[in-house]
């Protein structure tokens, strides 16, 4: 029973989707519990592509095959998950800080937070602050993501930590910035909680925000 | 296509070839070793044996070029094809006989020893766009009368790669012939199948010594491959200008040819040298200077003119620490020798006019030479027209980081370099140490060292190779090899 959980980590690593697909119904069929198949089947693999991109021995299109075959097993997981009332990893609410259009970099953080399990709300580009705070507040999001790629739109990221403290949310919800020019340095200097220098160690911050 | 580097027409290689024919049939050259100048007046040159000088007529040139191979291939100890020598192809080769080393702790120059050889054996082993080891440093703790064989003993028992070597002296030739007959198994197997490339130099101008001219028979009696190595110094040795070195040059080369193929017709052979321009400042011969990398390409186009494969000692650096220097230098070396398609490209690992090798410098020129490579496979269509169902899926998937496209050809379109290049954003560069270049060469030349795994030769032909090598070792008054 346990060698079906195991299939799906080393398909989940060499991202086939169909096999992982196949390998979770199976995995329900033969009784196993969808938190376990999770747990020790997809977010195992996923643990280890993290590991293997950062060694250099798997490349970013490997890392997003893996999970595109994640995503393939939850396909069959969420439903039970939700009725057996086991939370999700977390929801991140994404998107480019208001006058900023560059949307490049935060589009792969949100491939590889759903990729690492997490649910992603993306907002887009352009975002206000107060978009950001609203759909987090009316989401239950305990972590807004922003990205910019401009000096000049920058300091809108500042805004939004500060909009999130005033509405009484500071410690609910965690702030991660990041993008080309932005650094951790910046990132203290406005009260954020986390800066992610790439989309995987965007992945690795929100992982230590939530506490997971 | 192919992307080619041209320095000379061929009107111009046509007239550098005339007029050093001109200048082996008139001026001659001097060679000081009775046997050859015999052979040479056997086949109608004309010898004065007093100033031992022999002038080559053009017929004796013609029928050397008429016998010598278009290309030929190298076999490792296994007795595996790795190299095919010929055509534009290109391979590299550490630089050669180093006395000194860039230690890799304390950044000092000093003399090499044979712990220091096999740490570079091991090391190349370890380098994929590195083809063949080099007998790259000579070893101080040994007698000098065994530094050159010795060199090929640690290179045959430590490495698998073929070895571009040479010798100090013509007595060591015997023991260097038969340490690759154990490795190969007879004396024809070896001939077959060519384990070694010796380095063959002529001294400019227009020299040859009795026992450089004396190398190239002895490799042509057994077929062992010949790379001249001519070494004009323009302005100094050699006429200032690029065209007159290049005469020069290849006045020597021809005369190697012809003492080879008189020899043994079909020995193969590397149109090669390592020519410099001369540094009226500092007395110096800089490898590094793009002249001489210039007349390095130029001289590979009248090998090609001639049909031969070729040589030269260009991707390397004159620097003497690992710095910038050394980058610059060895990485337009490189670029220009694979752009010109010189066959055999030597240099890497190599300092100091090619006096100090440094194991660091041979794992960031092995980035170098993977770069180089890549270069030259140049830009081809792949699945690439027509263009429009490629990107409709951009544009509806919004990228093409897991296409079957991408998957398809990642690797074929995108040399990724080892960790020592450094292509990190700046906040993963920190969170990986935030190490300087050369820090992590370092760090790759212990961890490339300690993954290596020794070849898998037989018992028997290590404990013959060692037999030998002892036995040479104390006909020099050396009782026992260093400890390994």
């Amino acid at each position: 029973m346990a060698d079906l959980l195991a299939d799906i980590t080393a398909y989940l690593l060499t991202g086939d989707d169909e096999q992982v697909s196949s390998l979770t119904r199976q995995a329900l069929a033969a009784g196993h519990k969808p938190k376990d198949i999770l747990d020790r089947g997809l977010l195992a693999g996923m643990a280890v592509v993290g590991e293997r991109f950062k060694a250099h021995e798997m490349y970013l299109p490997d890392v997003l095959m893996a999970a595109q075959a994640m995503n393939a097993g939850m396909e069959h997981l969420k439903p039970l998950l939700v009725r057996d009332g086991v939370p999700s990893l977390g929801k991140v609410v994404l998107g480019t800080v208001q006058g900023d259009l560059h949307d490049i970099g935060k589009n792969l953080v949100a491939v590889m937070l759903k990729g690492a399990g997490f649910e992603v709300l993306d907002l887009g580009s352009d975002v206000s602050p107060a978009r950001f705070v609203e759909a987090a507040r009316q989401h239950g999001a305990p972590v807004i993501g922003m990205s910019a790629l401009l000096t000049t739109t920058m300091p809108m990221m500042g805004a939004v930590v500060r909009l999130v403290k005033e509405s009484g949310l500071a410690g609910q919800i965690k702030t991660i910035v990041g993008g080309a020019p932005v650094t951790e340095k910046f990132a203290r200097e406005i009260g954020a909680d986390a800066h992610g220098f790439d989309a995987a160690n965007a992945v690795e911050r929100v992982r230590a925000l939530i506490g997971r | 296509m192919r992307p080619i580097l041209r320095l000379l027409d061929d009107t111009l290689i046509d007239r550098i070839l005339a007029e050093a024919r001109d200048i082996l049939a008139t001026l001659g050259v001097e060679i000081h070793n009775p046997g050859i100048l015999a052979l040479l007046a056997d086949h109608g040159a004309r010898v004065d044996r007093e100033k031992c000088r022999a002038f080559l007529p053009g017929e004796l040139v013609d029928n050397a070029l008429k016998t010598s191979p278009r290309s030929f291939k190298l076999y490792d100890v296994y007795g595996r094809e790795t190299h095919d020598l010929g055509g534009h192809n290109v391979y590299f080769t550490p630089g050669s006989a180093a006395i000194n080393v860039l230690d890799l702790g304390t950044s000092a120059i000093r003399p090499a020893t044979t712990a220091d050889y096999i740490r570079y054996a091991k090391l190349v082993e370890q380098l994929p766009h590195i083809s063949s080891q080099a007998t790259a440093m000579v070893p101080s703790d040994v007698p000098p009368n065994i530094q050159d064989s010795y060199r090929l003993f640690l290179s045959l028992l430590h490495g698998r790669k073929p070895v571009v070597t040479g010798t100090f002296t013509i007595d060591a030739f015997q023991v260097m012939k038969d340490l690759q007959v154990v490795v190969r198994g007879s004396a024809a197997e070896l001939k077959g199948k060519p384990l070694t490339v010796f380095s063959c130099c002529p001294t400019a101008p227009l020299k040859w010594s009795d026992v450089t001219s004396q190398n190239v028979v002895d490799c042509a009696r057994h077929s062992i491959p010949v790379e001249f190595i001519s070494m004009p110094l323009a302005g100094f040795v050699a006429p200032v200008t690029l065209v007159g070195s290049l005469v020069q040059h290849t006045a020597e080369t021809l005369s190697g040819i012809v003492i080879a193929q008189l020899t043994n017709p079909g020995t193969p052979m590397l149109y090669g040298g390592s020519p410099a321009i001369f540094d009226v400042r500092y007395e110096t011969t800089p490898m590094g200077a793009v002249e001489t990398m210039m007349i390095d390409c130029a001289y590979n186009e009248i090998g090609k003119r001639l049909g031969l494969p070729t040589q030269a000692y260009i991707a390397l650096s004159d620097g003497k620490q690992f710095d910038a220097q050394d980058g610059l230098e060895t990485g337009m070396g490189a670029t220009l020798a694979a752009l010109s398609g010189i066959n055999n490209i030597s240099g890497p690992g190599m300092l100091d006019f090619e006096s100090c090798f440094s194991l660091e410098k041979l794992v960031l020129d092995n980035e170098i030479c993977g770069m180089t490579l890549r270069l030259i496979a140049g830009i081809e269509p792949r699945e690439d027209f027509p263009a429009r169902p490629r990107f409709e899926e951009l544009l509806a998937s919004k990228h093409l980081l897991i296409s079957k496209h991408t998957r398809r050809h990642l690797k074929q379109e995108h040399y990724l370099p080892g960790r020592v290049i450094d292509r990190a954003n700046r906040g993963r560069w920190l969170a990986e140490g935030g190490l300087s270049l050369h820090r992590r060469a370092q760090q790759e030349v212990e961890r490339l060292i300690a993954a290596h795994q020794p070849p898998e030769l037989s018992p028997e032909t290590r404990s013959e190779l060692r037999k030998l090598m002892e036995r040479e070792a104390r006909r020099y008054g050396m009782e026992h090899l260093p400890h390994m």
